[in-house]
């Protein structure tokens, strides 16, 4: 198996699914000639050509408009958003078309398109950059929201977005776009909505996807230092949520506790926590804890931001405050 | 400031109040962390009292013969030159509710509090900490002309179980409802007293609560005291006797009792005691022979070895079988663990150990708890037979008469035999008619045929 970056597994999920289907094309700002912000669509244009890979001007209720428009006659379109801090934007076109129409005509009308970029905190872009959005977007019926924590999931995943009849909203990171791991050589697939045990253990259930799994896997590292195995579940993809695998986990360690870059204030970890006491009411031992962003806009300062953000020793303190320990 | 509060301890899961039998350091004495300060006597035994710091007892505040309720200050050790007038003049006042239970982590042990029974601050789920001054600029909603919320009431205090409310987590309470454990005697060790998943644990590998038996027992053998009673008088009630009544009372209140009586016929079983004490020099009660008896039925018919779960039924893996025992002031059932799988012999020297401990009150809390089945015997007392109440949380006891020697009719002939007549209650929610009638069939099988027991 190769080792790649996230950065490479995702290029190489658009080049495949091009090169595998014509009505696929790629839109964005910067997406061509300059070869993606971040670098994701590097070489695309040089294969598949302006027709299929088009830069756009900075607009993008513009972009999510024609992706709308251009699913609805029966192309595929990845949408890339530079950020999705921008993409408050195309909300009218995504909340108000992408996710509607499907259901307002009855089937007749499809919005196969993925809207794709990196959301959440990267490094001191302070407070209007660094925002995460997933609990935006998951409130709305009509959309499936993915966020891949791995380069084999984040490949795996974007390839059945492309392929899913539905308006996809594909959330990555910033910072995870250079972390490297593990990608199958052969084809290979994802489902939506099917999540992942990271890290099994028998002793917490931690809940986390997308950066927050990172934060995550290096709490449990230290916890079994210590004696505590946790058991780190990534969903994978929010919208649809896999929370027969969170209940599962649950109903083995009998307590949770929910990881997230977001707000605290209606953060989609409450929803997850929202699941898990109804469905696992029985077999809980501890409140289901959440750790979260700050309810402030991100600082710009580097100290702050690192206490905005969920820290691993936060997650410890979590855990063992679930665990009734010290 | 070395002043150590000597609290009540909670000394057996159910107890809630304990009277002072005798301090065994008094006013003056040096005192070491560990050093017994006073016997106890609880609801089911007279237990020791250990100090948990050091220094001298300074004050008795409640003296031998002195009763008080779990948590409550009872003494103060402390340096000889500390000022301990505050402490002792607020002991005068009644002590506040708030100091009750202490969660004890064992039965056995006292609770460690001397760090006194200040409330900690009951855990507040943390709120996202919102830095004010940088809050987003949020649209001001429009002053509500609604009413202001209320303010959260103060958090209780923990520990307190008010109003009997007892706080457990979600699943420690189905571990406690799946195994039958009344929740209300799980010392909780989780935030302001929760009971949590270890606790239930704990508790579950020192066996589930056990009341004191019901129906009486063996009477010593020597012509039983009358106690000192002056007619006309009111009795305090002992700890012990409170808990016979109430356990008995619910017992008898909320499961649906029946009676199912048979004769046994006791012929081999007296001919085989007369050989092995005769031969072998071993004696063996008929009370012995009935808990084996009853131990190997039990493992025939693991619905008698039950409980009534509310929404089922538990059933449960060992035989363990208590023993009725009466004590000068009510009555304990020790416990024969595992009886089915004990020979007669180990049985009766358990049972003998046993009944003698309890009668001095120096049972240790798991000998007295997690029976499964209970057995109580009068025929020590020539009681040809009688009807006892069941021993909750199980399904069944057996009330155990005399062997007499009476005329049978054998072979159209009338001659002398030895029959015993057995009566076991049963509780209708679980065992019915015909079962505990199967059961008691097995049972004389096995009495009837006595060297089965041996083998």
């Amino acid at each position: 198996m190769a080792v790649l970056t996230m950065r490479e597994a995702l290029n190489q999920a658009m080049k495949e699914e091009m090169a595998r289907d014509p009505t696929v094309f790629l839109l964005g700002e910067e997406v061509g000639a300059y070869q993606g912000a971040y670098k994701i669509t590097q070489g695309l244009l040089a294969q598949f050509g302006e027709w299929r890979v088009r830069d756009t001007p900075i607009a993008e209720e513009a972009i999510a408009g024609v992706a709308v428009g251009a699913a609805f006659t029966g192309l595929r379109p990845i949408a890339e958003m530079m950020t999705f801090n921008f993409s408050l934007l195309a909300l009218d076109q995504i909340v108000n078309h992408a996710a509607k129409y499907r259901y307002m005509s009855g089937g007749q009308v499809r919005c196969p398109m993925v809207m794709r970029g990196p959301s959440g905190a990267a490094a001191q872009v302070a407070a209007q950059h660094s925002q995460a959005f997933e609990s935006w977007y998951v409130n709305i019926p009509g959309l499936v929201v993915v966020m891949p924590s791995t380069p084999r999931d984040a490949k795996g995943l974007l390839k059945s977005a492309i392929r899913d009849d539905n308006p996809v909203i594909f959330m990555e990171n910033e910072v995870l776009y250079n972390f490297k791991g593990e990608v199958p050589d052969e084809e290979y697939h994802i489902p939506l909505g099917l999540g992942d045990v990271k890290r099994q253990g028998k002793d917490v259930t931690l809940v986390a996807w997308s950066r927050s799994v990172v934060t995550a896997m290096t709490a449990a590292k230290t916890l079994a230092e210590q004696g505590i195995e946790a058991e780190v579940v990534d969903p994978r993809t929010l919208r649809p949520l896999d929370d027969d695998l969170i209940f599962e986990s649950v109903r083995k360690t009998n307590r949770c506790v929910v990881v997230e870059e977001g707000w605290r204030l209606a953060g989609f970890g409450g929803e997850i926590a929202d699941r898990v006491q109804r469905e696992c009411f029985d077999h809980l031992d501890a409140p289901v804890l959440r750790v979260t962003a700050e309810d402030v806009p991100m600082p710009y300062a580097k100290a702050l931001e690192k206490s905005y953000l969920p820290q691993a020793d936060e997650v410890i303190a979590a855990v063992k405050k679930v665990l009734y320990i010290q | 400031m070395t002043v150590t509060k000597v609290v009540l301890a909670k000394l057996s899961p159910t107890m809630e109040e304990g009277t002072i039998v005798k301090w065994s350091k008094k006013e003056g004495d040096a005192v070491k962390v560990g050093d017994v300060l006073a016997e106890i006597e609880t609801d089911k035994a007279n237990m020791e009292m250990e100090a948990l710091g050091a220094g001298v007892l300074r004050k008795i505040l409640v003296p031998a013969g002195g009763k008080a309720p779990v948590g409550n200050l009872i003494g103060v050790i402390a340096n000889p030159d500390e000022d301990i007038s505050a402490l002792v003049a607020s002991a005068g006042s009644p002590a506040p509710k708030a100091a009750a239970p202490a969660p004890a982590p064992a039965p056995a042990q006292p609770a460690p509090q001397q760090s006194a029974p200040a409330p900690q601050a009951a855990p507040s789920q943390p709120e996202p900490q919102a830095a004010r001054p940088a809050r987003a600029p949020q649209a001001a909603p429009p002053a509500p002309p609604a009413p202001q919320p209320v303010p959260a009431p103060a958090a209780p205090p923990p520990g307190e179980r008010d109003g009997g409310r007892v706080k457990a987590s979600p699943l420690a309470r189905s571990m406690a409802a799946q195994q039958n454990i009344p929740l209300a005697s799980v010392p909780g060790s989780g935030p302001g007293g929760r009971i949590i998943k270890r606790d239930i644990e704990a508790w579950s590998t020192g066996g589930p609560e056990r009341p004191a038996a019901p129906g009486p027992a063996p009477a010593p053998s020597a012509a039983p005291a009358a106690p000192a009673i002056t007619p006309g008088q009111d009795i305090p009630l002992s700890n012990m006797r409170k808990t016979i009544a109430r356990r008995l009372s619910e017992s008898m209140f909320t499961s649906p009792h029946f009676y199912v009586t048979v004769e046994i016929d006791m012929d081999a079983a007296v001919a085989l005691r007369e050989q092995l004490l005769q031969g072998e020099n071993v004696k063996v009660s008929f009370n012995d022979l009935v808990v084996k008896a009853c131990a190997k039925a039990l493992t025939r018919f693991p619905m008698v070895n039950a409980s009534w779960a509310g929404d089922k039924i538990t059933t449960h893996g060992d035989v363990h079988v208590g023993v009725a025992v009466a004590i000068p002031d009510g009555l304990i059932t020790p416990v024969v663990r595992n009886a089915d799988r004990k020979a007669v012999t180990e049985i009766s020297r358990e049972v003998k150990d046993l009944a003698a401990r309890a009668k001095e009150k120096k049972l240790r809390p798991e000998e007295f708890m997690g029976s499964t089945f209970t057995i109580s015997n009068l025929g020590m007392l020539d009681v040809v037979e009688f009807t006892a109440i069941i021993n909750p949380p199980e399904s069944a006891i057996l009330a155990v008469g005399a062997v007499r020697k009476q005329p049978v009719v054998v072979d159209d002939a009338i001659r002398i035999g030895h029959r015993m007549r057995v009566t076991l209650s049963s509780d209708h929610r679980v065992v019915d008619g015909a079962l505990a009638a199967r059961f008691l069939a097995d049972v004389r099988r096995l009495l009837e045929n006595p060297v089965s027991l041996f083998v």
